[in-house]
């Protein structure tokens, strides 16, 4: 007879509607500490608008599952850390630290600072060395001006990435600091 | 007249979007890779400077053989816009102080291997000698650099390529549609433009290319 509003809706088809602040009482225990430029607070500003309390407790379980989204507009200065999984499709310039989290650099995502995360999954570009602890992947729009410290690297062709990769076995590096002087004269003969 | 050869003859497209490179591989078997190989896969851990576009296929090849991998796309990066200033011709050139301050900068870093590619045959000619010269300086005594280079009877239109490793003495070329011959070396040529190396070796491919180990 009467449509269900909007909120009394079940919790399994709840949008995940990724917001760009941690204003949600749902979302990360440890804040992402940023300054947010001045000419970038609009978009935030949109998902800042109080959200309805009556937010039912299996809603709450799926959005902490969902992944903490920085938006194309928005523009960080300084030192981004946090203890959850990161979408960022905006502007960063000083350092991404998510420790043992993932973090994903969208299409739009212009990073320039040095980043470390467990997982680090690029779309767009960065001027910066990634330290992903697991694994890095660097999708076919993604530009990486930067080394790469990582366990696992996937590389989709059409990428293009400029800087050093070492893997990591272990957690220790593979060229090792020992230098061996190389004999390859044997190899290549004199002149023909 | 002159001035519109020198457009033709120029590499530069700056300002032009990157052409989609084909899709399509040609396996090609390589003497010089197989030489190449025999050395990288004698031990671990070595430092490998591949100056060719960036290919899933060697980053994965190399750093599976245990070697830490470094990646510059030289002739990408000398198309750089911002590195092109007007020459008095009027004919945009790069600014050759400027690449080489912003490229191939390791920090100390020095490298056991380096897949030079055909990347001279298109280089700008300004960056040609220099950027040898800094490999030079950033290989590793006894380091060996596979070079591949176009024999005259290749012509002016001989694509460009870019190379990925498909086996110990397999790569497979994509055609790059970008970049355009430069020039054509002969063996006196390459002798002089390695001269500060210790050897090289010549291996002369079917397909108009000179494939040369150069061992520093």
């Amino acid at each position: 007879m009467w449509k269900a509003r909007p909120e009394e809706k079940p919790t399994g088809s709840a949008a995940p509607a990724p917001s760009t602040t941690n204003n949600s009482t749902t979302m990360s225990a440890t804040p992402v500490t940023a300054v947010v430029s001045a000419g970038a607070a609009a978009a935030p500003a949109a998902s800042a608008a109080p959200r309805s309390t009556f937010v039912p407790q299996r809603q709450a379980e799926n959005f902490r599952a969902e992944v903490a989204h920085i938006g194309k507009s928005v523009l960080i200065k300084g030192e981004l850390s946090g203890s959850e999984d990161l979408y960022l499709d905006g502007e960063v310039e000083g350092s991404v630290d998510l420790k043992q989290h993932s973090l994903t650099v969208g299409p739009h995502g212009r990073i320039r600072a040095n980043i470390r995360a467990r997982e680090v999954i690029v779309h767009g570009k960065v001027d910066g060395n990634i330290a992903g602890d697991e694994k890095v992947e660097l999708k076919k729009s993604a530009v990486l001006s930067g080394d790469i410290t990582t366990q696992r690297i996937m590389i989709e062709d059409g990428a293009f990435f400029k800087g050093a990769i070492d893997l990591l076995k272990d957690g220790k590096s593979q060229s090792g600091d020992h230098r061996r002087e190389l004999s390859f004269t044997s190899a290549a003969g004199s002149n023909s | 007249m002159p001035q519109f050869l020198k457009m033709f003859r120029s590499s530069t497209t700056a300002g032009t979007p990157p052409l989609a490179p084909s899709q399509e591989r040609v396996p090609r078997r390589s003497t010089g890779f197989q030489e190449f190989t025999k050395v990288i896969q004698a031990r671990e851990g070595l430092n490998v400077l591949d100056l060719g576009p960036t290919s899933p296929t060697n980053i994965h090849y190399l750093t599976s053989l245990g070697h830490k991998i470094y990646n510059v796309d030289v002739l990408l990066s000398s198309m750089d816009p911002a590195l092109l200033s007007p020459g008095e011709d009027g004919v945009a050139t790069v600014d050759v102080e400027r690449f080489f301050a912003e490229n191939l900068v390791f920090r100390g870093e020095q490298f056991d291997a380096v897949l030079l590619w055909s990347v001279a045959d298109y280089l700008p000619e300004l960056l040609v000698k220099p950027l040898v010269e800094r490999i030079h300086s950033v290989m590793q005594p006894g380091g060996m650099l596979l070079g591949f280079f176009h024999t005259k009877d290749a012509g002016p239109q001989a694509p460009y390529h870019r190379y990925h490793i498909a086996g110990a003495d397999t790569l497979e070329l994509q055609q790059v549609p970008r970049f355009r011959l430069q020039r054509v070396f002969n063996n006196r040529h390459i002798e002089n433009l390695f001269h500060n190396f210790k050897s090289l070796k010549f291996f002369l491919a079917r397909d108009h290319t000179r494939e040369v180990l150069v061992v520093r």
